[in-house]
């Protein structure tokens, strides 16, 4: 058995997303690191953005509160009004066969955009205060990562754009303080993103882990 | 190659004998199966990556049958009730002279789906081909497919605000149709396709 001198483990990085193999030099704030090889964004820290995130994450998880608990939008035609809130959305296909596609809109749009908060403010909170990392912090932020995709409330912000234009000719539409809500919603999670450099954290969570 | 600070031969994790997380970069030893820093599990390469991309495939492909032939909204009004499909709202739409909606409703629900179904089976087929177009232009494609995904849901929200919105009992009401169920469970199944693609395979000689 021939024992291989292994590299310096700790100095190399990887790009998730091509394999392409790098030494990990410091990179100060506002600096962006891209793979050379596919472009993929690898690190992007931001000054203050343990503290900016949980802020942004407190400031969403109020309006999504404010987005259920307000009416969303009202629809007159003549005499008749109908008032529609986000529950009501969500239940727009509870009645037959389509039952099955109300638990999917309640999670797409309001169960796992809520989740992925309190799993950011979970993970961020005790970070941005200079603490080690809460109890299954790791796990909880690998599911985070995994429901990126599934969280579409921007998605829904243009599709009710979308319905708003289709019922325009036909009826008169009120809009509630809960579809404001919802667009800040979207807009504060942009800046999120631009904000959350996961590499970063991924490298705090690592380092900070009590051992 | 006139690309600067691309090699032909890029280093790589795998062609050093060791193994990096697709989450988090971290770089391990061959023997490692769970990455150190974000505790998922960890290989080289997802060996199994072009089974399940095929099988989520085809799952969105049959579901999208369904989603196109059955109405996807049923509108009933005083005089008439009317079941539309997605391609029947579209053309609708453009009747009406709502370009910009229609394109939207146009380019989420038929554009990009059939471009995904077109864009995933190629890039799965062109991994053991000669290379038609450079790995830069297949992991663009990737990552275009990627993003793209999820904006297809918007017919499925449409509808449900739709439904929510328009129940005036007698004189006009919506409901879902059947249609919509396929067509979502298509979308998801798609991206759950274009999620199982293993990023790395493009870049292996």
């Amino acid at each position: 058995m021939s024992a291989q001198p292994l590299p310096a483990l700790e100095g190399l990085v990887a790009c998730p997303r091509c394999d392409a193999l790098y030494r990990e030099s410091p990179l100060s704030e506002n600096m962006r690191a891209r793979c050379p090889r596919c472009n993929t964004l690898i690190a992007a820290p931001r000054a203050g953005a343990m503290s900016r995130i949980v802020a942004f994450a407190s400031a969403s998880l109020i309006l999504m509160v404010g987005g259920l608990l307000f009416p969303f939008l009202d629809l007159s035609l003549g005499a008749h009004t109908s008032h529609a809130s986000i529950l009501d959305v969500v239940l727009a296909f509870a009645d037959g066969g389509t039952a099955f596609l109300s638990f999917a809109v309640a999670g797409l749009i309001v169960v796992i955009p809520a989740a992925r908060l309190f799993a950011v403010l979970y993970v961020m909170a005790p970070l941005a205060l200079g603490r080690p990392p809460a109890r299954h912090a790791t796990g909880v932020f690998r599911l985070s990562e995994a429901l990126r995709p599934w969280a579409m409330a921007e998605v829904f912000i243009l599709g009710v754009t979308v319905a708003l234009v289709k019922v325009a000719g036909l009826a008169t539409i009120t809009i509630g303080p809960a579809f404001w809500a919802f667009v800040a919603l979207v807009l504060i999670g942009v800046l999120q993103d631009n904000t959350m450099c996961s590499h970063t954290i991924w490298k705090t969570l690592e380092h900070r882990r009590v051992r | 190659m006139e690309n600067a600070g691309t090699p032909p031969g890029a280093l790589t994790a795998r062609g050093q004998g060791l193994i990096a997380c697709h989450r988090c970069g971290r770089v391990h030893a061959r023997t490692a199966r769970v990455c150190l820093r974000c505790h998922g599990p960890i290989a080289s390469r997802d060996t199994a990556s072009l089974q399940r991309v095929w099988a989520w495939l085809l799952a969105g492909l049959i579901a999208y049958v369904p989603a196109n032939v059955y109405p996807m909204l049923l509108t009933s009004t005083l005089f008439e009730r009317q079941e539309s499909t997605i391609l029947g709202g579209v053309v609708e739409l453009f009747r009406h002279g709502s370009w910009g909606v229609a394109t939207i409703v146009f380019v989420a629900s038929i554009v990009i789906p059939v471009g995904k179904f077109l864009a995933i089976g190629w890039l799965a087929l062109s991994l053991k081909r000669p290379r038609v177009i450079s790995e830069h232009a297949q992991h663009r494609l990737l990552e275009v497919v990627e993003f793209v995904g999820r904006w297809s849901m918007i017919d499925v929200f449409v509808v449900a605000i739709l439904a929510s919105l328009v129940r005036f009992d007698a004189v006009a009401t919506i409901n879902p149709g059947i249609a919509a169920v396929s067509f979502a469970l298509s979308v998801a199944f798609t991206m759950l396709s274009a999620l199982s693609f293993d990023s790395r395979l493009i870049w292996d000689e």
